[in-house]
């Protein structure tokens, strides 16, 4: 089965993507991010958006967190990571075992 | 809490199969939650890792293409890009682990002739190592893709079991051990009452020979 990836994100930094093959969808708001969200997740397999819209839709990703396919991940914007990414980890993590492995370690 | 059954042979019959299952299904799933524990631990160790260092470089990526595209108007960059050069194939593919169903990303690049999609007089020179930046970044992006998914879905499987073996452990087994107790004793007591009534009939019979 072949998957197409995309990635949503805000202005025009992402259209860098585009250059290996991963379509860009440039949104303004989080408003919108969901709405595009919507709209490609039957056609797209891996989606990518950047944390800062990703922190805002939490809700709407955890819906597809079920199904295998699509996948949603996020990555951080160009103004830097705001650490949603690492709190979808520190989640699942506390979920699954009850306590949180990395903050022991002092990562 | 006992359960709301007669205390017959048959019910205790029946609960005992019960009660063998049961445990039975107890030790199988609580083996299976350690399990899926275990690889749970290997799998978020290498996503953590993987995230931290892709955070950084895809972000700065971001940072040096939007300035590559300040440098140019806005028509020429996203023309420049209409066609992709580096075509990206990935085979979505379902493999699991311990039951539960996670996703399998394998990529094809193809590349072409051509590194970039525009002419070098297009763009600036910041637009290429961005370009290149994201070309080698795509492999570890759908990597992270696949090892978050896998995360996320046995984080949620991990839960279920673990809440059905809890209500195996402190529920149903407890429930169970004690109406068999129950059922055991009133029926020792039955026994023990009509023993008695006979004795006494038959006390009864011989005191008015």
């Amino acid at each position: 089965m072949k998957g197409k990836t995309a990635i949503i994100g805000d202005g025009e930094s992402i259209l860098v993507f585009k250059a290996v093959g991963v379509e860009p969808f440039s949104v303004k708001s989080a408003g919108e991010a969901e709405k595009i969200l919507d709209e490609i997740s039957k056609d797209y397999k891996i989606i990518f958006i950047t944390d800062d819209f990703a922190a805002e839709i939490d809700d709407k990703i955890k819906r597809y967190t079920a199904k295998s396919y699509p996948i949603i991940v996020s990555v951080p914007s160009k103004a830097g990571s705001n650490g949603y990414g690492e709190k979808v980890l520190t989640d699942a993590m506390e979920k699954a075992l009850g306590i949180n492995l990395f903050s022991a370690n002092g990562k | 809490m006992r359960l709301n059954v007669n205390p017959t042979r048959m019910e205790l019959s029946k609960l005992k199969t019960r009660l063998k299952t049961a445990t039975r299904g107890h030790k199988l799933l609580k083996d299976k939650t350690d399990e899926m524990i275990r690889r749970f631990s290997e799998i978020i160790r290498e996503d953590k890792a993987l995230r931290d260092s892709l955070e950084a470089e895809i972000s700065l990526t971001l940072k040096k293409f939007s300035f590559a595209r300040t440098l140019a108007p806005k028509s020429d960059v996203e023309l420049a890009f209409s066609m992709p050069a580096v075509s990206v194939e990935i085979d979505c593919d379902v493999k699991t682990i311990m039951n539960v169903p996670v996703p399998k990303l394998t990529l094809n690049k193809a590349e072409n002739k051509e590194k970039y999609p525009y002419s070098f007089g297009f763009l600036t020179e910041e637009a290429d190592v961005a370009v290149d930046a994201a070309g080698a970044l795509i492999e570890k992006m759908v990597r992270l893709a696949e090892l978050e998914k896998a995360t996320t879905m046995l984080a949620d499987e991990i839960e279920k079991s673990k809440r059905r073996v809890n209500a195996l452990e402190y529920v149903l087994i407890p429930n169970l051990q004690e109406t068999i107790k129950y059922i055991g004793m009133k029926l020792e007591e039955n026994d023990r009452s009509s023993r008695t009534r006979l004795m006494k009939v038959k006390s009864m019979m011989f005191s008015e020979q």
